[in-house]
């Protein structure tokens, strides 16, 4: 279970983030012809009234008492083209913009209500070219449906596989729940990053037993797995009754999974951010092999979160192609090598168990791990530059 | 070494006994007193201003004669009174053909702020059959004992629990380690060191002399702690009173200890955004200003409502979730180090924090708020808590009397 993830897909994080106007708070003092932006109670005092087109980049310090908020205007005084909300008093927060030539205006909003104190704004031309939104928008378009599609898609096999799972536990056919256990969690692994936002069917199927809280009932996919993997000592195998109860719930939480994937959007920086936070989950639990405990099946679950990760690289790459080229030949390169690690430790059609494997070995797959890590967490905010 | 003894230990009593509490408190007070004496109605190295560096030991109890331990507990603090004074741990003189008293490393070096405070682990008063091992069991604080397992605790037996602890502060690694080496030979034979951890770069400030230091999360830690100019708060949340536990008298004027070895998941904390770091805080990275605005020190607004009126300031934060107003009201004394062991099998710096809180009692003023921490910190998900112990840390002994006098000698 992984609950940086859920936050990561369902946190305000995300949900502010515009493709044209990217904020970021950068502490550094100014410079690079940065803009200071003054946002007082009444007023609100820019450091100039133009700037070259290209990346213009607002410092915005709230030097009243209320929160406050920044826009720059077009030139009709209403459309945005970037904009930085819930700026606290005494605090300062940077707007980073691409602007093309021409007239605009600035605006400060403190208290967030009424039209802002508004000043007009003249972008002149450097002679920098500036991508077209235009396209951008198809990329992103494209982008986030191939990503819904694939998500359906997995859900549709994790839900089947965990059918067979259920209907042979349940059965007591132990051995044939083992050897289903790894090759179905792996579509659960693959978008574990959706499937944790929905933030009550993670900790139903996915809790660990470390993990759980005071007074939490445990339920889900490592319950059973410790059932069919019970320690030497100290355990007693979960009941008839309690092996069907069990059972009953993981198959009832797959199929609302299912049914609430049908319609799930996602948005370009959720998808940059959850593949950063496959690998992040890779490195936490399955490469320190605490996510199956009992099975030891842990690199399905790494092979698992590769993937998923990979798609989502995969379908943001067009994007990353035109922003940032040399960031998407360097993932992608780091990507094959990570696969060329893992491969290595192939065993039929599955993996060796996590207690196969060496200490040196573990250490090569981590060092593969941490060198795609580095690189992927940068993508989110160049897909959005 | 021996000549500055004297004029020393003087310094040391003026310093703490009124010195420290009435100063003005400026941030750029950068020459606190170097010394603090051992002895007095609490343990030095609680409300002291922390100093920077930690050696941290917990000890088993390997005799099981009470008189041994008593002497033992009679030894360290007379050792401890001559090394928080900058003396070698041994008046003693020894022949030339035999090991000298003193290791000799400090040898030279002024006392550093040293302070070395002691406390009792629950396996002191019963082993883990429950067995009274001391005559002491029935003396045995309510509140003393293991702490539950937390979600996501990872705890390591060989960093955990401990019949007795000694934590080592002083401005000096040197020193601090100097004091814990003395302490352990002094105790073979009697003790064991079970496990031990060095700490660096204090995380919080005990006093409002004191600048906010920052965690190895890059934020500044320990802004809202208790501080030792607020008396009255530290009667209320970290001396134990009398009246307390009724069984255990002996530990009024004292506290408890908590100490917890936190990693963090150093590697995926520097690929988070500094939005989502700040957001998993509460706080703003640079100046350390509550998300809700205002300057460092201004009070936490989890009312603020921003555009679409959702909080400010993240419900599931580490800055609302520890927050008085989440826990009761109670307030705990942070004395939390950085600490760094090298790294580990995977080539990934093991690091994070050593906390140690005093409180006046655990039940009340630790376990609620870390069970929530545990299951509701955003941050929780870059931490995990790899040791653990809690002890019962006796009050101050008088001059020529030691630490745990209270509780053997049946006061």
């Amino acid at each position: 279970m992984n609950r940086r993830l859920s936050l990561l897909l369902a946190g305000p994080v995300i949900a502010g983030t515009t493709l044209v106007g990217c904020t970021s708070n950068s502490p550094s003092g100014a410079g690079n012809g940065e803009l200071t932006v003054t946002s007082t109670a009444t007023e609100c005092q820019v450091s100039a009234n133009s700037a070259p087109s290209g990346t213009v980049v607002f410092k915005v310090k709230n030097t009243g008492n209320e929160v406050t908020e920044f826009y720059l205007l077009a030139s009709d005084g209403l459309r945005i083209v970037g904009e930085i909300e819930n700026i606290t008093p005494q605090l300062t927060r940077d707007l980073v913009v691409q602007v093309p030539p021409g007239k605009y205006y600035t605006s400060c909003k403190p208290g967030m209500v009424g039209n802002g104190v508004q000043a007009a704004f003249t972008v002149t031309d450097s002679g920098k070219k500036l991508e077209a939104t235009g396209d951008d928008k198809a990329l992103i378009t494209t982008a986030t449906g191939l990503y819904a599609s694939y998500v359906k898609d997995q859900t549709d096999k994790l839900l089947s596989g965990t059918e067979s799972f259920v209907k042979a536990y349940k059965a007591g056919d132990f051995d044939k729940a083992r050897a289903l256990y790894a090759p179905t969690r792996i579509y659960w692994e693959r978008i574990e990053t959706v499937a944790e936002s929905f933030g009550d069917l993670d900790p139903s199927m996915d809790a660990r037993e470390a993990d759980l809280e005071p007074g939490q009932k445990w339920t889900g996919w490592h319950k059973i797995e410790k059932d069919l993997w019970p320690p030497k000592t100290g355990y007693t195998a979960l009941t008839a009754a309690e092996r069907n109860s069990v059972a009953d719930q993981l198959l009832k939480d797959t199929r609302t999974l299912h049914s609430r994937t049908r319609t799930q959007t996602y948005t370009v920086d959720g998808m940059g951010n959850g593949s950063k936070g496959l690998l992040d989950e890779v490195a936490t639990g399955k490469v320190t092999g605490e996510e199956e405990t009992w099975s030891h099946t842990d690199l399905w679950d790494f092979q698992g979160n590769v993937d998923g990760a990979k798609v989502a690289f995969e379908n943001l790459r067009p994007i990353l192609t035109k922003k940032d080229p040399a960031l998407e030949t360097s993932v992608a390169t780091k990507f094959t090598a990570l696969q060329k690690v893992l491969d290595k430790h192939r065993k039929g059609d599955g993996f060796k168990l996590y207690t196969e494997l060496s200490k040196t070995e573990i250490k090569e797959l981590s060092d593969a791990v941490n060198a795609l890590s580095e690189p992927l967490s940068k993508v989110t905010a160049a897909v959005l530059k | 070494m021996l000549g500055l003894t004297g004029a020393g230990a003087a310094l040391g009593v003026a310093g703490f006994a009124g010195g420290f509490a009435t100063r003005a408190a400026t941030a750029d007070d950068t020459t606190p007193p170097a010394k603090y004496p051992f002895f007095g109605a609490h343990q030095a190295g609680i409300a002291t201003p922390a100093q920077d560096r930690l050696h941290f030991a917990a000890f088993d109890v390997t005799t099981t004669d009470r008189q041994e331990l008593v002497t033992l507990l009679r030894a360290w603090s007379m050792a401890a009174a001559r090394m928080t004074a900058g003396e070698s741990a041994s008046a003693e003189e020894t022949s030339y053909d035999a090991p000298p008293a003193d290791t000799g490393e400090a040898d030279g070096l002024p006392a550093s702020g040293l302070t070395i405070t002691i406390g009792f682990g629950p396996g002191l008063f019963r082993d883990a059959s429950g067995k009274d091992r001391f005559g002491i069991a029935a003396r045995a604080p309510k509140a003393l004992r293991t702490l539950p397992h937390f979600p996501g605790d990872n705890l390591d037996a060989a960093r955990s629990g401990g019949d007795l602890c000694i934590q080592a502060c002083a401005d000096d690694p040197q020193v601090a380690v100097h004091a814990v080496r003395n302490l352990a030979r002094i105790g073979f034979g009697t003790v064991a060191l079970r496990w031990s951890q060095l700490g660096f770069g204090r995380t919080s400030s005990t006093s409002t002399s004191q600048a906010t230091p920052r965690n190895l999360f890059g934020f500044k830690d320990g802004t809202a702690n208790l501080k030792a100019e607020d008396p009255d708060l530290l009667d209320k949340h970290v001396w134990v009173a009398r009246g307390d536990d009724s069984g255990a008298e002996w530990l009024a004027g004292g506290s408890y200890l908590v100490a917890r070895r936190i990693n963090m998941q150093i590697e995926t904390w520097d690929r988070t955004s500094l939005r989502e770091q700040e957001t998993n805080i509460g706080r703003d990275r640079a100046n350390g200003a509550p998300l809700s605005g205002g300057t460092e020190f201004s009070a936490v607004d989890f009312a603020m409502k921003g555009r679409g009126g959702t909080p400010i300031i993240d419900p599931r934060s580490h800055v609302r979730l520890a927050h008085p107003s989440t826990n009761g009201g109670v307030q705990m004394l942070r004395r939390g180090y950085n600490f760094t062991d090298g790294s580990n099998a995977l080539g990934r710096i093991d690091a994070g924090l050593f906390f140690i809180a005093f409180v006046r009692n655990p039940d009340t003023h630790y376990i609620p708020m870390q069970t929530r921490l545990a299951s509701q910190d955003r941050l929780q998900e870059y931490l995990q808590h790899t040791g653990s112990g809690l002890f019962a840390v006796p009050p101050g002994a008088d001059e020529g009397s030691y630490v745990g006098a209270s509780l053997f000698e049946g006061r």
